[in-house]
């Protein structure tokens, strides 16, 4: 048996900010352009051409401290990182390195039941690198790369975490708690598969009880949450695998292979770049004053952990709903606005249905909340009739088909057009109900001799009588008083 | 007409005596007939000029005048200029075309002066003698086994020998002001910010401005209200409101117009390293000084002594990174041979750059690498902000410093090119005043050994306008300015 290891990581994340424009020139950052015509003077770095900070990407970062309670530089500085790379148009990226726009601040993971408080070392603007094309990329660039200059220059956050984190599953519970945050906060559409948002992991192991930090190696570059988890695996196993046998880690950065589920080594710390950063002196420091702060949080939306507590303490939901519910931002307005259309005493019911039928609906259509063809006010009009006793559950499922694919606008107006109002009215069931005990001596008989089973026999008649109209507890009620 | 200050020459062109294509052409055959001697033009495109120039006379015949309508202007080749060719005086950008304007030029444009051509330089503006132009060197017209000065080169013989009526250049060690000097001009290095550098290829960011070249301090200010203003396309252009910077020339301050000017004279500027001849010519400058009324003041700059070394960090720190761009691989030169991609980095920048080039972004590399950074870098930035520290200590004491620009007049081509330092030395009274960001100003101040010996005035930030006026006052009671070399008449 293998003595116990313990395992540390850390997490660097690319966060692509949601700016229109990029970080130091006017292009658009839209994703998905003909290779370079997404790329102005700047972006291909022609010779004279300036940066201008984007003020957009600043403020970003200004909602990031401000939702992680990190700290928001007074002063920041952009720095120089010069490395040559032919999808690197300036020959140097522009980041920040000794004065960063965020430090510290902290970030709560899930883990099961386990509540994890991770902290972060900083996040910096910098802008992002173009891309190259190489042959085996689909591309017809037979024996040659070719270059996609439309990403470079578009804006990052680079958001670094403590190495507090101790599995696999930890790592994926952050990424998770961080891809939710920045798009609860807006500054990032969280497309994984987009590139919005790229996770690097600082993995080591040691063994257990030894408080110096074994020698790290960073996963580049995963860009979903399950290659994140797969990748740390192997990696773990690797870096255990190797001490065990008695060999050594070197420092090195490691490419995840998706197809072969192992990391490999890129390049170790000798042939380690030495970026020489330096202040860039075409760009002033980044002064952030408080009133600039002041302004972002006051257009900050009230952030996960408030909003569980707030949902919690006005509608009586559970944490476990709670938590449910306020997975991301467009998820807790949406369930907000529905309870608002349905009255408050049917916020469980409005939880119920946005947790069970709308979620497993937008699931079957791979949809997010956002894109949901349902608009609140309409579920909850639906909701409302289940409580006024309008509609039976299973006639409201009806109703909900009709308002999703668009038949009616309101839950009213299905129930209008196809008459679906539920019969709870005691003249209309007697009239039902005497038509159904004369037509049926036999179940009258057997349940006049005890049997309880030809009661819910008569309701069932009664509900098929009046396709489904009919208000069972009334039904039920009512063939009670007239048999007893 | 070559004689005339740009004032005159508007007046002659509002008053119908020479169009705008006349005088074009006047100036275009002079370029024809002796820039083959001084090499001061690296592309000349006549068609393109006069087409601006007939442009520029409807302008005139409408009556939309601007202080430059119509008046030829060379740019140094490190202006961006679209549809021109823009070579900062290298292979690497030979055949590089440029598709957009520096603002500096679109506001030469918007003025409506007439592109005359693109002059030489040193090779990405490294060099105070023009020697390290990729198309061979300038000759001074004043004597042409001379170097013109540098990196402004191309900008100042072109002027001196009557080959264009004024040019722009820039600035970053000197390079407008030690050209000024050694050809006989007046030339201005504007205060850090004044002139945007959009479209202005990058040496060293922090240290670059532009700023004119001209035979008069009058002219330079004229070109300077063209020239400055805020653009927000470079971070580091002030938001300032527009300044006319002719504005205290016209003024009448009687026998004595510099009553009240107290002139900053550093000790570290008269204390040796500096040509007897042209030092006697700074003193009788300041002599006149006296006489038109202006106190002196003697003063130190004690940390100016460190600003070649602290230059000579920061400057090639700055351009190893800004000179990373030219890598072959979106536009300019390529190596025509290589196997892979970093074969083909190596061999298009060892190709594309000169030597003087290459040292610079050697060193610069060198002091930003890890473990020499806090060394060199940072503690040249400190140097930087003491040497800032004593000239605002110093302008406690007077309103301008004076000294020489250079210390020596023009020397001969290949005098110093084997020796660096020695090179570099020559910029040794005016590095300073790049480092601390100031406006600085090289106007003639006689002759020494029949060749132009430069006065260097330098002012606090902003002070452009008391600068040019100061500079105005000695060129009305003195004549150097109109001297003109007698090859070119």
């Amino acid at each position: 048996m293998s003595k116990a290891w313990e395992i540390v990581i850390g997490i660097e994340t690319h966060v692509q900010l949601s700016t229109q424009a990029k970080i130091f020139s006017g292009s658009s950052t839209t994703f998905g352009a003909e290779p370079n015509l997404q790329a102005d003077a700047v972006d291909i770095a022609l010779p004279g051409v300036l940066p201008v900070l984007n003020k957009g990407a600043v403020e970003c970062a200004i909602r990031f401290g401000l939702a992680v309670g990190g700290e928001i530089a007074a002063r920041s500085v952009f720095a120089r990182k010069n490395y040559f790379y032919p999808d690197l148009p300036k020959g140097y990226q522009i980041s920040q390195y000794e004065l960063p726009v965020v430090s510290g601040g902290r970030l709560v993971i899930q883990c099961g039941d386990q509540e994890k408080e991770i902290r972060l070392t900083r996040a910096h603007l910098e802008e992002d690198a173009g891309k190259s094309l190489h042959e085996q990329s689909g591309h017809s660039f037979v024996g040659r790369s070719g270059i996609d200059l439309n990403r470079a220059g578009t804006p990052l956050l680079e958001i670094v975490s403590e190495p507090d984190l101790s599995s696999s599953a930890e790592a994926v519970a952050y990424a998770r708690a961080l891809h939710a945050l920045v798009r609860w906060i807006g500054i990032c559409d969280g497309n994984m598969q987009e590139g919005s948002f790229r996770c690097d992991a600082n993995v080591s192991v040691r063994p257990l009880g030894q408080t110096q930090l074994g020698t790290r190696r960073e996963i580049k570059n995963l860009n979903s949450f399950r290659f994140l988890q797969q990748a740390i695996d192997y990696e773990v196993q690797w870096q255990i695998g190797t001490l065990e046998d008695g060999g050594r880690i070197e420092q090195a950065t490691v490419l995840f292979d998706p197809a072969s589920g192992e990391t490999r080594s890129m390049r170790s710390k000798e042939d380690a770049h030495d970026y020489r950063y330096f202040p860039d002196p075409d760009l002033l420091p980044l002064v952030i004053d408080a009133t600039w702060i002041g302004e972002v949080a006051a257009r900050l939306p009230m952030l996960p952990a408030a909003r569980r507590e707030s949902l919690i303490a006005d509608y009586g939901l559970s944490s476990y709903d709670a938590r449910v519910l306020s997975a991301s931002l467009d998820l807790a307005n949406y369930y907000e606005a529905a309870v608002a259309e349905a009255g408050r005493p049917n916020a469980k019911t409005c939880a119920n249905w946005v947790m069970g039928e709308l979620a497993a609906r937008l699931n079957k259509e791979d949809r997010e909340i956002g894109e949901c063809p349902l608009l609140p006010e309409q579920l909850g009009g639906l909701i409302a009739r289940i409580g006024d006793e309008t509609l039976s559950t299973n006639i409201a499922r009806q109703v909900f088909d009709a308002l999703w694919s668009g038949e009616a606008n309101s839950a009213d107006e299905v129930i209008e057009r196809q008459g679906l109002r539920q019969i709870s009215d005691s003249g209309a069931l007697e009239q039902l109900i005497d038509e159904l005990l004369a037509a049926n001596p036999t179940m009258v008989a057997e349940f006049r001799a005890g049997k309880e089973k030809a009661l819910h026999a008569l309701v069932g008649q009664a509900m098929k009588a009046s396709r489904g109209k009919a208000n069972p507890q009334r039904v039920k009620e009512l063939l009670r008083a007239k048999l007893g | 007409m070559i004689e005339r200050s740009l004032h005159e020459m508007a007046q002659a062109l509002a008053g119908k005596e020479i169009s705008s294509v006349e005088l074009t052409g006047l100036y275009l055959e002079r370029i024809a007939r002796h820039n083959p001697l001084l090499n001061a033009f690296l592309t000349v495109d006549a068609e393109r000029s006069l087409a601006q120039a007939r442009q520029a006379d409807e302008r005139l015949a409408r009556g939309e005048q601007t202080a430059l309508t119509g008046i030829p202007i060379a740019h140094k080749d490190i202006f961006c200029a679209r549809d021109w060719r823009t070579t900062c005086g290298s292979k690497m950008l030979g055949n590089f075309v440029s598709p957009y304007d520096a603002s500096v030029i679109e506001r030469f444009q918007a003025a409506g002066a007439v592109l005359l051509g693109k002059t030489n330089m040193d090779e990405f503006a490294m060099g105070s003698s023009n020697e390290t132009s990729f198309y061979g060197p300038v000759r001074n017209p004043w004597d042409s086994t001379c170097v013109p000065g540098g990196s402004s080169g191309g900008s100042a013989a072109a002027v001196a020998a009557r080959l264009s009526p004024a040019a722009t250049g820039t600035d970053t060690g000197g390079s407008i002001r030690q050209p000024a000097a050694l050809c006989g001009l007046s030339g201005m290095k504007p205060t850090y910010g004044v002139i945007s550098r959009y479209g202005m290829i990058a040496f060293a960011s922090s240290l670059d401005q532009a700023g004119p070249l001209a035979r008069s301090a009058a002219d330079c200010a004229l070109l300077l209200n063209t020239m400055a203003g805020f653009d927000e396309r470079d971070s580091t252009s002030l938001d300032r409101p527009p300044e006319d910077y002719t504005r205290e020339l016209a003024s009448d301050g009687g026998t004595q117009p510099l009553r009240g000017i107290r002139i900053g004279l550093p000790e570290e500027f008269f204390a040796g390293g500096c040509d007897q001849e042209v030092m006697q010519l700074v003193e009788q400058a300041i002599a006149e000084y006296r006489k038109l009324g202006a106190e002196t003041v003697v003063l130190s700059l004690p940390n100016m002594r460190l600003s070649v070394a602290a230059y000579y960090v920061i400057a090639p720190a700055e351009a190893s990174s800004n000179l990373a761009r030219f890598d072959g691989v979106r536009y300019g030169y390529r190596a025509p041979e290589y196997d892979d991609l970093n074969e083909m980095y190596s061999r298009t920048r060892a190709q594309g750059f000169g030597a003087e080039v290459k040292r610079r972004i050697l060193i610069g590399t060198y002091v930003l690498s890890h473990g020499y950074y806090d060394a060199y870098y940072r503690q040249a930035q400190r140097i930087r902000r003491l040497i800032a520290q004593d000239f605002a200590a110093a302008f406690r004491q007077c309103d301008m410093i004076v000294g020489p620009t250079s210390p020596s007049t023009a020397f001969k081509l290949g005098e110093k090119a084997a020796d660096p330092v020695q090179m570099y030395l020559s910029d040794i009274y005016t590095i300073a005043v790049n480092l601390a960001g100031l406006p600085g100003l090289s106007i003639p101040c006689g002759f020494a050994r029949g060749l132009p010996a430069g006065l260097q005035l330098i002012g606090n930030y902003f002070s452009e306008a008391k600068l040019l006026n100061v500079a105005h006052r000695y060129q009305q009671v003195t004549h150097w300015h109109q001297a003109r070399p007698d090859a070119f008449a």
